[in-house]
């Protein structure tokens, strides 16, 4: 699972953006290296040829208890693009994530106002199967969880049967979910064993060919790298590169480094103590070179945060 | 030139053979000195003894650690003494207890006893005739059909308290807690003034069952509740997160995830109502011979086999077949407590 195990697999294209990365991570980080892998990647714009279905929220607040923890957040996902959500901890990013496929409402003193809009219809309106929308808008977490009592095929195919869908040919399918997710040349011996028995980036590997398998249009990631060591890393961001042809991603990093790498679009979040806000969203490059708002400045050239 | 010697792998934190030797030593100091101590003062007995050396060797032991190293290492020193000291308390009964049903009990145990039930002849007749055939099915009806009852309340029961948390959750575990501490007897007389004399008017194996059950739910209830909270919220968000409802991801995923634990539940369920002699007297009776059918008809159950023999004989050949009586249920609990560990693939005690 190494480096350059992966640069074999890649296709051309890939092959030279890895260099770039790989470059890039050799350097010392500046705000213009940043700024230059970002300006590397081959801007997207959404078109006709973008797979997936666009996402937009109105004016989303989210309260823990009486705690505001965001506020006012309007954000354009457009189908098919890879947006990066950045900023501090405790800034509520991770929570927004959340709110876009109604996960927010697993704790109990969760409150919400606005709109999520999948598709143009809002995801919160009366009368919603909310499974629907999960089967819709996936999203793989920041700790590694394959299901413990299944096998590394049985974890593939688990949504389909949490969700009641039929599909013909589910061996297809799971080698098709596992190849996306990069894992199949490592896993394809060893669908019988269980998924603990993988390491820890394999097994999120596996969450992602988890979640592909009941074909979301939406991929939401909270932190997909957080607990993973660089080769792995490395290897999930060539998975959502891949990924990015067909669905539209979110992903929550940490890792300034990793927004410049994978997203178009990056969105900025700050809270100064009261409910967090987004401060900023625009081209992914254009963040990292030329931000409008000083905090973003001041955060993506690592003045705080 | 110089040589590289390939180290050889080492534990120097371990206890030395020196250091080995000379416990052994000062436990064989302290061994003499409680045998002198007992022969000069009144104090006799295996218990004196006992007290005498462990007051003795810990004392010892105590100064040795003191000299070699200080009063700190000393006084850890003591504390496993006393460790080790709690440690052979509960293990002595425990030691006793099976070593005593073993001797006594296997002049009771021949070929006919399990093809045998005690409808031909009393207990004090010899021990080669009759059997426990009618005990050892009643048990095995009964136990099977209170765990048929207490495993799905009793598993609901826990999920309602994990999984959905509802307003009412900590008055039920309140509830399930005293529940846990209802003594048999109650158990026994609530079935017997609530369903027997009511309703069926006589004893059958099924109200046995009935009462079995209110023993055993809340302790599958507390272990399924402890099992199911061992299971990590994240793989309850991925079941949802991929389009499942709540109960097919409690079904699909934390189910499945806990099955050790439900099988530990069920073992510990039945452990606490094998044994249970009180509520089957009331309600079950005892029959004396082969009674399968539990809706009909007292049934015999092997804790009743055993009171029966003990009491109603008197006799050598009763008492025998009393402890004869105990080594086969003890014997069928290890072997129930075994199969669990098997099913379980982990420990379960």
């Amino acid at each position: 699972m190494s480096i350059e195990n992966s640069d074999d697999n890649g296709t051309e294209e890939l092959h030279n953006n890895d260099k770039a990365v790989e470059k890039n991570m050799q350097t010392q980080v500046t705000p213009s290296s940043l700024a230059t892998v970002a300006g590397n990647r081959e801007v997207r714009v959404p078109g006709s040829e973008m797979l997936g279905i666009g996402l937009e929220t109105r004016g989303v607040h989210a309260w823990f208890g009486k705690k505001h923890v965001l506020a006012d957040v309007s954000l354009d996902f457009a189908a098919g693009t890879v947006t990066a959500l950045i900023g501090p901890s405790g800034c509520g990013k991770s929570t927004f994530l959340r709110t876009l496929n109604r996960m927010h409402e697993f704790i109990p003193t969760a409150a919400l106002a606005g709109q999520v809009l999948l598709d143009g219809r809002d995801i919160y309106a009366a009368g919603t199967d909310v499974t629907k929308i999960r089967l819709n808008v996936g999203m793989v977490f920041q700790k590694p969880n394959p299901f413990p009592s299944m096998t590394i095929g049985q974890n593939v195919l688990s949504g389909l049967k949490l969700a009641q869908l039929k599909r013909s040919n589910t061996d297809d399918l799971m080698e098709s979910c596992l190849e996306r997710a990069g894992l199949w040349s490592e896993v394809k011996d060893r669908l019988n064993e269980h998924g603990g028995a993988l390491s820890g980036g394999q097994q999120q590997r596996l969450c992602i060919a988890r979640a592909l398998a009941v074909e979301p249009q939406v991929l939401l990631m909270d932190e997909p790298c957080s607990a993973l060591d660089p080769g792995s890393t490395f290897r999930i961001e060539q998975t959502i590169s891949e990924l990015a042809k067909t669905m539209t991603i979110i992903i929550v990093t940490h890792n300034m480094q990793q927004a410049a790498r994978v997203s178009d679009y990056t969105a900025f979040f700050l809270s100064d103590g009261g409910p967090g806000v987004m401060v900023e969203a625009a081209p992914t490059s254009k963040i990292f070179s030329a931000p409008v708002d000083k905090r973003t400045e001041d955060y993506v050239t690592g003045r705080f945060g | 030139m110089t040589m590289t010697v390939e180290p050889l792998p080492q534990k120097p934190w371990e206890v030395t053979s020196r250091q080995r030797a000379s416990t052994a030593s000062l436990l064989a100091i302290a061994a003499l000195l409680s045998w002198l101590l007992i022969t000069v003062t009144g104090l006799n007995g295996k218990l004196g003894y006992l007290s005498a050396f462990f007051v003795t060797a810990a004392t010892l032991i105590f100064i040795q650690q003191f000299r070699l190293r200080n009063l700190a290492a000393a006084k850890d020193s003591l504390l496993s003494s006393f460790a080790l000291l709690g440690m052979v308390i509960t293990v002595i009964p425990i030691v006793s207890i099976v070593a005593t049903v073993i001797v006594k009990g296997y002049k009771g145990i021949h070929f006919g006893l399990f093809f045998n039930d005690m409808s031909l002849n009393s207990v004090n007749d010899p021990i080669n005739q009759g059997g426990l055939l009618h005990a050892l099915l009643g048990t095995i009806i009964m136990v099977g059909g209170a765990l048929i009852i207490s495993f799905p309340i009793g598993v609901l029961t826990a999920l309602y308290l994990t999984e959905i948390q509802g307003r009412l959750s900590r008055p039920i575990k309140f509830l399930v807690q005293a529940m846990s501490g209802v003594p048999s007897i109650v158990a026994g007389l609530f079935i017997l003034s609530s369903l027997v004399y009511p309703v069926t008017k006589s004893l059958s194996g099924m109200m046995g069952s009935f009462a079995l059950s209110i023993l055993m739910i809340p302790t599958i209830a507390r272990t399924a509740e402890e099992m199911l909270r061992l299971i990590p919220n994240e793989l309850r968000e991925a079941g949802v997160a991929l389009g499942g409802t709540q109960w097919r991801t409690v079904a699909g995923v934390v189910l499945p995830a806990a099955k050790s634990g439900l099988v530990t539940a069920v073992i510990l369920g039945m452990a606490r109502i094998i044994g249970e002699t009180a509520p089957l007297l009331l309600v079950s009776g005892g029959g004396d011979s082969v009674n399968l059918n539990p809706t009909s008809g007292p049934m015999g159950s092997l804790p009743y086999y055993i009171w029966k023999s003990f009491l109603t004989g008197g006799t050598e050949e009763a008492f025998a077949r009393a402890w004869g009586g105990l080594l086969v249920l003890l014997a069928f609990i290890f072997i129930l407590f075994g199969a669990a560990r098997l099913i379980s693939g982990r420990k379960v005690m």
